[in-house]
């Protein structure tokens, strides 16, 4: 890594910090986000916050525990509502949480995805809705049908 | 002590990346084809079943489109490449030291293991296909070229489950059954050597492994002694850790039409150049020389042929786009004659070297900072808003040239446009 990129906590605080801001500080993809703090002063005196300098928060930190296997997929319809799923929504699905019964998770149906929540019951598996104006499905051998992954989180713009 | 090797792949890789985002690709015949959508490069077990061979060009099969209900897509390296990173990352967390060997291979080198080597590579093909969705094999064997015929095994006789390891078998039964391989299935040999060697009559594995080593160096070469020691079990072949920095980048693709007008060729280049030198800044260095090359169709007989190459030396070594396009443009200008119809355009930067231990000049010097900033700025934008956001009007918008992909996936992990939807 290029050093003059990354400023560290001993620099100089009069030195310049190059190509400063990251373009999006949450959700960053190269996770170069600078340290709190990390202020660009070039005369009078050294900002008092230079010794307490911290990384800044990662949002993508706190929403993707597995990276690898960690996928985000967009909503299509209504059919969740009731569990604060909307239209247009970000899914953040972690392929590696066991899909257990009562989760929200994303299945392969029929040869299309779809987010339903996840019902197990004496061996049978049912997908919930959760909006009455649609039925539930149990899943039979009739369904092309496998698990996809789990949901992780829900990223809602309201 | 004894080296154990695995080599894990995963299986008809670009179909299954696909299939992950796609359930309806599932259980029916699909293909990948390659660049311009002319060969088949990917094949699910159902097209390998309707016959479908690597590589026959796609007007050859296109008939099971509705016959079989055969479906085909444009490679999407996109995908493939997120993907094979994830798979790359999730494979090297079981072994000490991993060798990426290609987009969906890699070597891991399992010696000292304590547990049973083929439980473990059944709990990496449960691993892989949970978190990425994607089925693979695993052989292991004493040396790279027994891991690689071993995962061939693997793959080919279903009772292993996708799992072989040459050591769970007795010294006669290993080499009962690598008397049924053909010896065109060993590492390095393939189609050019084996009818050489079938003349000397060597035809199965085993024949390979007892033949006459130096006998083989004098007839072809160091390699063959090697691999027939690698087939006795003694590992000639270390593995090699994840590559360092490449010591040049290469990037090149043919047209989606034949090319004649120069200021097309231009445009070209410059989006090549455009690809090698983020690659090139992304392992921090800088080149000191461009390479332009070009060719016309050699499989057209009868039309003229040209395949010039200009190489254009810098006089400082730079890592910044605009002076390597005006290197590659100039070379270009060079070696452009009209009146041939070019498949192929290329640009090779070497004499790589850390971008942080350039020789300055004095002119550049003073011009270097500000390029510095504005090729990081670049590659920052293009890193967080998808490739080309910020680009060089060099190459060109509409891109007539292009190759098709008529029929490419989106790509479902890398743009936020683009992520696959669930109802």
């Amino acid at each position: 890594m290029n050093p003059a990129n990354t400023p560290s906590r001993k620099s100089s605080p009069s030195r310049r910090i190059p190509i400063g801001v990251p373009l999006s500080p949450a959700l960053n993809p190269d996770r170069q986000a600078l340290p709190l703090g990390a202020c660009r002063v070039t005369a009078g005196f050294p900002s008092p916050a230079t010794d307490h300098i911290e990384q800044r928060l990662d949002l993508s930190e706190y929403l993707v525990l597995h990276p690898e296997a960690t996928f985000f997929l967009r909503v299509k319809g209504d059919s969740m509502t009731g569990a604060g799923i909307h239209h247009g929504d970000l899914l953040i699905v972690d392929r590696s949480l066991s899909p257990a019964s009562g989760r929200v998770v994303v299945a392969a149906l029929n040869g299309e995805l779809t987010v339903k929540r996840l019902q197990r019951s004496r061996g049978k598996l049912t997908l919930k809705a959760e909006n009455p104006a649609y039925p539930d499905i149990a899943v039979n051998d009739e369904h092309e049908f496998q698990i996809w992954g789990v949901v992780a989180h829900v990223v809602h713009t309201p | 002590m004894k080296s154990t090797i695995a080599l894990v792949d995963g299986n008809n890789f670009y179909v299954s990346c696909e299939r992950v985002f796609n359930p309806a690709l599932h259980r029916r015949p699909v293909v990948v084809l390659s660049n311009n959508d002319g060969c088949v490069v990917s094949r699910s077990n159902e097209a390998k079943a309707l016959g479908i061979k690597m590589g026959v060009p796609f007007f050859e099969i296109r008939s099971f489109v509705k016959s079989h209900g055969l479906r085909w897509l444009s490679s999407n390296y996109a995908l493939y490449g997120d993907m094979s990173s994830r798979m790359m990352a999730l494979l090297g967390e079981f072994a000490p030291r991993q060798e990426i060997y290609s987009i969906d291979e890699c070597f891991l080198d399992f010696t000292g293991m304590p547990e049973k080597t083929s439980d473990y590579g059944r709990s990496i093909r449960s691993r892989v296909r949970q978190y990425l969705g994607i089925t693979t094999c695993t052989g292991v064997g004493a040396s790279k070229t027994l891991a690689k015929l071993a995962n061939h095994v693997a793959k080919t006789h279903p009772q292993h489950q996708g799992v072989f390891d040459w050591e769970e078998l007795s010294a006669t039964e290993q080499n009962t059954l690598m008397a049924t391989l053909d010896v065109g299935e060993i590492w390095g040999i393939g189609r050019r050597l084996s009818p050489q060697l079938q003349a000397m009559g060597i035809r199965t594995v085993l024949d390979m492994k007892h033949a006459n080593a130096t006998q083989l160096r004098k007839r072809f070469s160091v390699v063959l002694q090697r691999t027939v020691a690698e087939l006795n079990g003694e590992s000639c072949m270390g593995l090699e850790d994840i590559a360092g920095r490449k010591s040049q980048i290469l990037a090149s693709r043919s047209f989606g039409r034949p090319v004649t007008a120069l200021h097309e060729l231009r445009e070209a280049a410059c989006s090549h150049i455009i690809r090698a030198a983020e690659r090139l800044r992304a392992q921090q260095s800088s080149c000191s020389q461009v390479t332009v090359f070009m060719h016309t169709n050699k499989f057209r007989n009868d039309d003229p042929q040209y395949n010039p190459a200009a190489l254009v030396p810098l006089t400082t070594a730079t890592d910044d786009t605009r002076r390597l396009i005006a290197a590659a443009v100039s070379g270009l200008e060079g070696i452009y004659r009209p009146g041939y119809r070019y498949k192929k355009i290329g640009v090779m930067l070497t004499g790589l070297q850390p971008a942080h231990a350039v020789q300055e000049d004095f002119f550049c010097a003073l011009e270097r900072p500000r390029a510095t900033r504005l090729m990081t700025a670049m590659d920052r934008i293009n890193r967080i808003y998808g490739m080309n956001t910020a680009t060089f009007a060099g190459a060109g918008v509409n891109q007539p040239w292009r190759m098709q992909t008529a029929q490419k996936s989106p790509s479902y992990t890398t743009s936020w446009n683009e992520l696959p939807r669930a109802g």
